[in-house]
């Protein structure tokens, strides 16, 4: 028989839930980025090239900046474009 | 003592042994200032992201290098500068992370942790695909549920009596 506590769990109530966002920098360890290493780099950069924010990532303010720094010296060998579309 | 890292694409027009003339050069001319290489990594033929002087692809090379100080820096980039095989070049100071996250990339731990790293990743993604599979999956039953539920509760409980 379908009682009250059944039709509570009917709709998921995860579904508003958001996920915490975090520095995976800090979680994991890492504490140096490679600036030639372009596939890694590709996490943090948009559709067009572009440095996705802190407020997107997650990262904390002292790995964004290293990141900023990676993606921008990978730009200058070459290794990202400047400017593109469909990237990923 | 300072370590550096300088890495530059040369031209791929020219010819395999003229390519690794071009680093070896630059090998010699840090030797020659007292630097002490340290490594020497070829990358090979890369596609370039965008076109450098109308050339699509170059051949990278890295040289990683110590140093007391850092007066022949602006000798070597004075060099690269005026060599016409470099298509271009960048001379970065490692920090004492860079020289642990190189050496530990030469012994071959950096790619373990990478793939390790890249699992957990591709488990968040999986994880991520399947909730936004319950997601998509639970709307649809979901509003026909509350339908169902909220507008007669009653009925439902009335059905659930008939039931028994």
């Amino acid at each position: 028989m379908a009682s009250r506590d059944d039709i509570k769990f009917l709709s998921n109530p995860k579904i508003g839930q958001k996920r915490k966002k975090y520095c995976r920098f800090r979680k994991y360890g890492i504490k140096y980025i490679d600036y030639k290493d372009p596939d890694f780099l590709k996490q943090f950069v948009n559709e067009q090239g572009k440095i996705l924010p802190r407020r997107i990532t997650g990262n904390s303010l002292k790995y964004q900046k290293k990141v900023a720094t990676a993606v921008k010296r990978a730009r200058h060998l070459a290794l990202l474009p400047f400017v593109t579309d469909l990237l990923k | 003592m300072n370590q550096y890292e300088v890495s530059f694409i040369v031209d791929p027009v020219l010819s395999g042994d003229e390519i690794n003339a071009t680093a070896q050069t630059y090998v010699d001319h840090l030797q020659s200032e007292g630097c002490k290489i340290v490594h020497v990594d070829e990358m090979g033929l890369k596609q370039l992201a965008y076109p450098i002087s109308k050339r699509t692809s170059g051949v990278y090379y890295c040289i990683e290098f110590s140093s007391e100080s850092g007066d022949m820096i602006s000798k070597l980039e004075l060099a690269l500068r005026r060599d016409e095989r470099i298509m271009r070049f960048l001379v970065v100071r490692l920090d004492k992370y860079g020289v642990k996250y190189n050496d530990d990339k030469r012994k071959g731990l950096i790619g373990k942790k990478k793939a390790v790293q890249a699992d957990s990743k591709n488990r968040d993604g999986k994880a991520k695909e399947k909730k936004a599979v319950s997601k998509t999956a639970a709307p649809s039953p979901a509003p026909a549920a509350a339908k169902a539920a909220s507008p007669a509760p009653a009925a439902a409980v009335a059905v659930a009596e008939e039931e028994e």
